[in-house]
């Protein structure tokens, strides 16, 4: 039955995460993005919340809680309106433990996710995207060929978050022409990680290019062993997952723009008592809130483990133009002062114009 | 809990709405186009007949998912079924039960009947408020004078039936809003008279009518709501809001309204392009698709959002959370999204889009009513701006 209203659960993780946001990720984002580093405190505090053993089983010393991905996208777009570069960092080991939760083989399982239910945040991490233009997520240059008991895998990949300090890699490489997942652990051979990148937006989050230079692994480290993974249904999560956090950088884009709006006077009045600036708002009203339903409905046919790859790529694909659209006209409103880095929404203009190249940089 | 699943009475009203869309709407859409004054008497009695089966105006996420139906079938063919209409949803909204039973027993009986709202006049539309018919009092009746346009269904309420108007008048100019009154005109009322019915791009097969009240004299008690004129302050007064408060009920159905005509034309284009071979390949990057199937994408993405704020907007209604900024965003985008889809289709589709041997073309001039009536979509964007804003009237114009 049609609800848009989240359980009592959900509203509480929402509530605690807002507070988070708003009490500790928003004091000190402009400096994060000035200094490219996340303070210890940031990680420490959010790993305590649980959003990623919360999920894992008890069997592998998780909290065994139902994971959804509902929850997941109310949690991700909290914490991308308190700052899309912490947010991405906190949920970074995800683009390990889901895919393994939910595809792995039961050894994979029992080997890896335990070291995800500590006290102390553990770093690990995906690569997927590779350093080309017209590259598709569908058919990667990365390779893997089964040689007797190994897979060897070779390739180029970038924007690889946390890559220096993760302790398991998830690396996506085509197997004849299918795309699949293989789990690396930290100083494996070959697996060569190149300088931090420097990207436009994002700049807190630390990304690296990798090189895989005949890269050996065990067989038994393909995810999901002989059945291999569902790699579209790991791009629907991201997807959701994605336009989740855009939504949560539109809105932190919005409201800062249609505040600014009612305070800044021009001729007498506030700025927003002009339909010019009054219907700007209006449609980024609109716009962030279509797009949040959108996530919702294509998360909640992900829990329902249904074919979502029409509804996920759809969404992603509005979300990404949206969070643009918001944030260049947030920058609009405050006029030069939009400009200056001394306001913050030349920085969510900078983040927002990221997702159209994020491409299963996050997973929920 | 977020939910999107449908319960089984939806999914069967929604199978039942477009099952006669399809086989009652579709096969009779082209005529009633070509042919603007005629009244589909068949339909009219079937759908007469039907209206037992959930076919009347039904509020909340019911009622959305119906509408989209039957208007992917025929916008025009929906909007003159007959039924109570927006006059009767008026009177269920502020009359009394005494009013209620008078003025409603008609859609029980045997004969199709119509009821309408009269709000807009030639030199007021969106600024409801600024309406110059007159409502005097004159012993025990109200004598009625102005002249009304776009009345949905005039026709059809005052002369091809034994149903009634619901036309907003000033008791009191000098108060404003506040004067501003509603009052229920029975057909046949001395005094009323159809003055025209216009001829329009689309939604060919309702009627929008012109009606002039000349001292037309009506019982006192058909004035809906309190005679008296009551000043709460300049802006918020209580017959204004009532007249409004209809909108928050019928905004999300005009929505789903458009939706129903968007999806009809993407549902033709697509089946078109499968014709062809074209398929729209989800979840490809941008550099390896093809224009049409960005296009397409684009499209459905855009009936989607509009989609989810449509069912947002309806589903506040069901639980009676008052959802005035909801229902003009669901408005806004919905009325504007379909307008451009509509438009894109009939480009997309080339020398077929352009032909009236389609119905596509029609679809486009079918679908530019969502952006204009119940509130342009600049109106609904005005609202949207001061909700959000947190302004009165006052403080954005």
């Amino acid at each position: 039955m049609t609800s848009f209203s989240p359980s009592e659960d959900q509203q509480m993780i929402v509530n605690l995460v807002k507070q988070f946001a708003t009490d500790e990720m928003r004091k000190i984002y402009r400096e994060c993005d000035e200094s490219g580093e996340i303070p210890a405190h940031i990680i420490d505090t959010t790993w305590e919340m649980g959003f990623i053993s919360s999920s894992i089983p008890e069997e592998y010393e998780g909290l065994g809680e139902e994971r959804s991905a509902v929850t997941g996208s109310l949690i991700a777009e909290e914490l991308a309106w308190g700052d899309l570069s912490m947010a991405m960092h906190i949920l970074c080991p995800s683009l390990v433990v889901l895919p393994i939760l939910e595809m792995g083989t039961a050894e994979q399982k029992k080997k890896y996710l335990p070291a995800f239910c500590g006290e102390k945040y553990t770093p690990a991490t995906a690569a997927l995207i590779e350093p080309r233009f017209n590259f598709d997520p569908g058919s990667l240059s990365a390779t893997a060929r089964l040689d007797g008991n190994d897979y060897v895998l070779s390739g180029e990949k970038c924007y690889v978050p946390l890559a220096a300090d993760a302790d398991l890699f998830l690396v996506y490489a085509a197997e004849n022409g299918s795309n699949q997942g293989f789990i690396l652990e930290k100083g494996t051979p070959g697996l060569e990680i190149g300088e931090r990148e420097k990207n436009m937006g994002i700049k807190a989050l630390a990304t690296y290019e990798l090189t895989l230079k005949d890269c050996r692994i065990p067989k038994e480290n393909r995810l999901g062993g002989e059945k291999g993974c569902d790699f579209n249904r790991i791009m629907n999560y991201s997807r959701v997952a994605l336009s989740a956090m855009a939504v949560g950088v539109a809105r932190a884009a919005f409201e800062y723009s249609r505040d600014y709006a009612k305070e800044r006077y021009a001729f007498g009045e506030p700025i927003a008592s002009r339909q010019a600036i009054a219907f700007m708002l209006a449609e980024m009203a609109i716009e962030v809130d279509a797009t949040r339903f959108m996530t919702w409905e294509a998360a909640w046919k992900l829990d329902r483990k249904e074919d979502t790859t029409k509804e996920a790529s759809l969404v992603k694909m509005y979300a990404d133009d949206m969070v643009v659209m918001v944030t260049d006209r947030a920058v609009q409103i405050l006029g030069g002062h939009g400009y200056i880095r001394e306001y913050p929404v030349e920085l969510w203009l900078r983040n927002g114009r990221g997702f159209a190249t994020f491409s299963g940089m996050a997973i929920i | 809990m977020i939910d999107f699943g449908l319960t089984p009475e939806e999914e069967a009203a929604m199978k039942r709405a477009h099952e006669n869309a399809e086989k009652l709407l579709r096969p009779i859409a082209r005529y009633y186009d070509e042919h603007e004054h005629e009244n589909p008497q068949d339909l009219i009695d079937t759908m007469w007949k039907k209206r037992g089966e959930g076919g009347g105006l039904a509020l909340g996420v019911v009622g959305v998912l119906v509408a989209e139906e039957s208007c992917w079938g025929d916008a025009g063919l929906m909007l003159g079924n007959p039924g109570p209409g927006l006059g009767g949803a008026a009177v269920m909204a502020t009359g009394s039960p005494e009013q209620g039973e008078r003025f409603l027993k008609r859609f029980n009986e045997e004969k199709p009947v119509w009821g309408a709202m009269a709000i807009t006049e030639a030199g007021c539309g969106s600024d409801t408020a600024a309406i110059t018919a007159t409502a005097a009092q004159d012993g025990d009746e109200w004598v009625l004078n102005g002249e009304k346009i776009f009345i949905t269904a005039g026709k059809r309420s005052i002369e091809d039936s034994d149903g009634f108007v619901v036309v907003w008048a000033t008791v009191d100019k000098s108060a404003g809003r506040a004067g501003m009154k509603a009052f229920v005109v029975e057909a046949g009322t001395p005094g009323m008279k159809l003055e025209k019915v216009e001829d329009k791009l689309g939604i060919r097969a309702s009627d929008t009518a012109t009606i002039v009240f000349e001292d037309c004299r009506i019982p006192y008690d058909n004035i809906l709501g309190s005679p008296e004129v009551r000043k709460i302050d300049k802006t918020k007064t209580e017959g204004f809001k009532r007249a409004m408060a209809t909108f928050d009920a019928t905004r999300p159905l005009i929505a789903a309204m458009a939706l129903g005509v968007g999806r009809a034309a993407l549902d033709f284009i697509k089946e078109a392009f499968e014709k062809e071979g074209i398929e729209i390949r989800y979840g490809l990057p941008h550099h390896k698709l093809i224009a049409i199937e960005r296009d397409v994408m684009d499209m459905e993405a855009n009936y989607k959002a509009a989609k989810m704020l449509t069912l947002r907007a309806a589903w506040m209604m069901g639980q009676f959370q008052p959802n005035n900024l909801e229902a003009s965003m669901a408005k806004a985008k919905a009325g504007l999204a379909v307008t451009k889809i509509t438009q894109k289709a009939v480009e997309l589709m080339g020398p077929l889009g352009y032909s009236r041997k389609y119905l596509l073309e029609k679809w486009m001039r079918d679908a530019k009513i969502n952006d204009l009536f119940e509130g342009t979509g600049q109106i609904n964007m005005l609202i949207v701006a001061r909700r959000t804003l947190g302004f009165s009237r006052d403080q954005l114009k």
